[in-house]
């Protein structure tokens, strides 16, 4: 909603502040930079007020939200940082150029803390690729797009998750999260805190593209969007390698004050940020820019998002040594500007100011308090048809959500960098080595059709089965990043959806004890064609800390006569899971989570991981038991025999087998009668379910017995993604 | 023994290889820039993978012409061991060192999965601690790994035994005849698209790796 000749998108309440506080009419060039950074975009506006009840503090947090990446300490002087970002716009209308910039810029965060980037994540949202062309030419160039970009810088991309709705047909979500690794003593943050340091800008240089990328992002996308092409960026991996390897070096020589990423909003974002936090001002030469078209205006070149770039602050007399890095890499720079103490930011082109505007009042938006409604009560979903089980695990399997992602990850170059133990599909979370002998697990995850019936539940549920995942593998949760999707945060009860999402998250967040380091919050995802908002999308990553070797645990079944428990109890809760989604069925309460539970489950869990009495674990969520026990054979080569008819009281086949209850794990042991005496000494329920054993997958329910083979169950999971995108391969 | 692992703008492997060398096997490597490589006194040499140049133009076709490559070339005619592992394959290619050409992948896909490998010849210094028609596991991650050479060159090459690995009971990657390893003539100079420094402990999915890095240490020309 472009909303005057200025082509600003702020109110006209915005702009009248602006004046009071300026004391006198912006210039074009400083409105186009107010604009730019008072972005809902860059400057989280509607959003602030609400995500600050996450709770963010903790031992072993070092830097939380506020900076380009939140940073763990995990101890012997090395820490991790870790960082989401989308690029659900760009991705929308340019899906290989939107998703290879997201890497791109989500890379960029890592890097300017002075950590060097060790793994990418990716969280995925399209429409039905069944049925829909459109999602699944989305979905292949998205893929093709991380996978280019990330295999070429030589990151891992290293776990993921794709969720299949209508509601994303026209606005795919397109999640990246990057993970790092530092000395603590070689942190940089973002700041430029002494006067007289000088402002490189290195990498690409400025074009017109990505001009008005953050103002873009900041309003619902036009049913002509493709005209909006000049908003997206243009990637260039080979030049971003260059620039970790520079940046990473002029660090390491001690030559770097701070560093900033340029992101959304550009040189005039990056800018103000770095003073803001330093609590200094910048004098910016403008004909110094390196630009790629030789008549840009004072604005375009502000306020253009073109990819590759990077701000660092050199310290006073090492500008010459910086010089010597960057031409070996062959990276280009330029002296841009000079730290002041004068707080301002003054843009300048020979002896003219064309720009100078107070530090503070640039980087501080006016804060909106948007109107939020409660939510209506879920309708009812109707009758559940009798179920024909064995067809329905099949179809499960089968389905594009939990279906085997192999057909993705075997495009992301997941080995380089040889830290990758727990690889893509393996374990319930990506497990990296770590330099001090630890390992990092990580997960991200979301859930759109439970956080849409009950955004309270569904987004603390998210959250916890994030944690629940982490705690699977034989970590202990450290930290999480949230990132709120939704559509238009000046409808009332989006905006009341998303201030329920972040009290379930830090509700949850509190009760477990993990503290958010970061996040990210998107809105306008919505667009002129279906005129529909998507579904309230909290994506969720969750990092862990794993010990020792012996504690890394996978889900696969790992050798015949082992005894298989399962952990939690089963309900009659179908609402939001994917066997109403097969069913075509919607409404109703999702899943309860006990809070209290959940935790003291998660706890349990890797106690008993820790005393090495578990073989294998996995989560039990999407697609329930079946699902869960048919994964853990797939990926084991072998067999189970089990008798449902010990799990609950309920005489239902369908509520033993694909009930998404929470707060529930499936483990081998060779000693189940221990592992039961700890979970009832814990007060957690547990059942002894049956042996690992044979060929085939024998579950004995109340009304009948399934037998399904190995090779069955393995080519509804293993095939089914790539037989729906690639029909003509074998 | 002294191993120069030559790191072109856009190596990624290049870390991973000097680690292994130097901190699993205990050997004396140094990871050198391109620009600086003209010291032909080491005693063997690694190209790592990656994306050198961002495989612009053809994949390894600009670090072909390199002046790493002149050195590269003089330790060669020494018959010094010289590894090309992935991109590294790729430019040894391109620079004329070895036979044949890497074609897209069939699938028209980057493809990163373990594969079993099947040891053709175990007479070069990259696979001598290996049993001829032995297995060995190893990761492959590329988007141009499948071999070509015409029927009359694929002859010969066979001939002279300069197909030094394929695929075992698979192809990934569409490769020609499972071809995923060949030498030069004098079976000195050897390009693989596998990553044997990826398989190089148990907790990285197995360590049959670290055997061609052996190979190099215990070859007697």
């Amino acid at each position: 909603m472009i909303s005057n000749a200025l082509q600003t998108t702020l109110t006209a309440e915005e702009m009248q502040y602006a004046r009071n506080l300026l004391g006198r009419e912006p210039t074009h060039l400083e409105w186009a930079m107010i604009d730019a950074e008072w972005s809902e975009h860059c400057s989280y506006k509607s959003s602030k007020p609400i995500i600050s009840q996450l709770p963010s503090t903790g031992s072993r947090v070092v830097l939380g939200p506020g900076y380009d990446s939140g940073v763990i300490d995990i101890g012997n002087d090395y820490v991790l940082t870790l960082h989401i970002e989308s690029h659900n716009h760009p991705s929308a209308i340019d899906p290989y150029g939107g998703a290879a910039t997201g890497i791109g810029g989500v890379v960029r965060d890592i890097l300017c803390m002075g950590t060097t980037p060790i793994g990418f994540l990716d969280s995925l949202r399209f429409g039905d690729i069944k049925s829909s062309d459109h999602s699944k030419w989305l979905l292949k160039n998205v893929i093709r797009g991380i996978a280019d970009y990330g295999n070429c810088i030589g990151v891992p991309t290293i776990a993921g998750e794709i969720e299949f709705d209508e509601c994303f047909e026209r606005n795919c979500l397109v999640d990246v999260v990057c993970i790092g690794v530092g000395r603590k003593d070689e942190l940089l943050l973002a700041e430029a805190t002494n006067a007289g340091d000088s402002i490189y800008l290195i990498g690409g240089t400025t074009g017109r593209d990505g001009i008005h990328g953050a103002t873009f992002a900041s309003r619902t996308l036009a049913a002509d969007a493709d005209r909006e092409r000049s908003a997206v960026q243009i990637p260039d991996p080979f030049t971003k390698k260059l620039i970790i390897e520079a940046t990473l070096e002029a660090n390491r020589r001690g030559l770097l004050r701070g560093c900033k990423d340029l992101g959304g909003g550009g040189l005039s974002t990056g800018l103000s940020e770095i003073a803001d936090k330093g609590h200094t001002g910048i004098d910016v030469f403008l004909d110094l820019i390196p630009v790629r078209e030789p008549d840009m205006t004072s604005t375009e070149v502000m306020i253009s998002e073109s990819q590759e770039r990077m701000l660092l602050v050199a310290k006073k007399g090492c500008e010459s040594a910086l010089r010597t890095i960057m031409d070996q890499y062959g990276v280009s720079y330029a002296r841009i500007g000079e730290v002041t103490s004068t707080e301002t930011i003054k843009i300048k082109r020979a002896d003219e100011t064309l720009a100078a505007l107070p530090t503070q009042f640039l980087a501080n938006a006016p804060i909106i308090n948007r109107k939020a409604n409660p939510p209506t009560s879920p309708r009812s979903f109707g009758s559940i048809p009798p179920p024909d089980t064995r067809k329905t695990i099949l179809e499960l399997l089968a389905s594009p959500t939990i279906a085997s992602k192999e057909w993705v990850y075997s495009q992301y170059d997941h080995e380089v960098g040889i830290r990758t133990i727990g690889k893509p599909g393996a374990a319930d979370a990506a497990i990296l080595a770590l330099p001090n002998g630890k390992f990092a697990a990580v997960k991200v995850d979301g859930n759109s059709k439970v956080c849409h019936l009950d955004p309270y539940i569904g987004a603390a549920s998210v959250l916890a089965e994030c944690c629940r995942n982490v705690t699977a593998v034989g970590a202990e949760p450290a930290a999480f990043l949230d990132h709120c999707q939704f559509g238009d945060p000046n409808d009332p009860d989006i905006f009341g959806a998303f201030s329920l999402t972040v009290k379930g998250l830090a509700d949850f967040a509190k009760t477990i004890n993990v503290p958010c380091v970061g996040g990210k919050v998107s809105f306008y995802n919505e667009d002129a064609i279906t005129n529909r908002a998507i579904k309230s999308t909290p994506v969720i990553t969750v990092l862990g800390l794993i010990e020792k070797t012996e504690h890394i645990t996978t889900m696969s079944f790992k050798q015949q006569g082992e005894s298989i428990i399962a952990v939690g109890s089963t309900k009659a809760e179908f609402s939001g899971s994917e066997y109403f989604n097969l069913l075509h069925l919607d409404g109703g309460h999702p899943p309860q989570l006990h809070f209290d539970l959940e935790v003291r489950t998660q706890r349990t869990i890797l106690e008993l991981i820790r005393k090495g009495a578990v073989k294998a674990c996995h989560d039990c969520s999407n697609g329930g038991l079946a699902v869960a026990l048919s994964e853990m054979a797939i990926k084991g080569e072998i067999g189970a025999e089990i008798d449902l008819r010990h799990l609950s009281s309920s005489s239902r086949d369908d509520e033993l087998l694909f009930s998404e209850s929470n707060s529930r794990f499936i483990l081998t042991t060779e000693t189940p009668r221990a592992v039961l005496q700890h979970l009832t000494d814990n007060h957690i329920p547990g059942v002894e379910l049956g042996k690992v054993t044979g060929h085939e997958l024998n579950l004995v329910l109340p009304n009948h017995t399934i037998r399904l083979d190995l090779e069955v169950l393995q080519d509804a999971y293993c095939t089914s993604l790539g037989r729906i995108l690639e029909p003509w391969q074998k | 023994m002294r191993i120069a692992v030559v790191q072109f703008p856009g190596s990624n492997c290049d870390r991973d290889t000097v680690h292994v060398l130097s901190n699993v096997l205990g050997l004396d490597a140094r990871l050198i820039w391109h620009r600086d490589f003209e010291d032909d006194s080491f005693d063997a040499a690694v190209l790592p993978g990656g994306f050198s140049f961002g495989d612009h133009l053809r994949a390894g076709a600009i670090a072909a012409h390199s002046v790493a490559m002149r050195t590269i070339r003089k330790m060669a005619d020494q018959r010094k061991p010289i590894l090309g592992i992935c991109n590294g394959f790729q430019i040894l290619i391109e620079a004329g060192l070895l036979p044949g050409a890497l074609l897209r992948n069939s699938c028209l896909r980057f493809v990163c999965k373990w594969t079993t490998l099947q040891v053709e010849n175990p007479d070069t210094p990259f696979t001598c601690a290996l049993e001829k028609n032995s297995k060995v596991r190893m990761p492959i991650a590329h988007n141009e790994g499948r071999f070509f050479a015409d029927a009359k060159s694929l002859n010969s090459l066979r001939d002279s035994g300069q197909i030094i690995m394929r695929y075992s009971n698979e192809n990934p990657t569409g490769t020609t005849e499972e071809i995923v390893s060949v030498s030069n003539w004098n079976r000195n100079v050897v390009g693989m698209m596998p990553h044997p420094e990826r398989a190089s402990s148990p907790l990285l999915g197995g360590d049959d790796g670290l055997k061609v890095f052996k190979s190099m240490m215990e070859w007697t020309p």
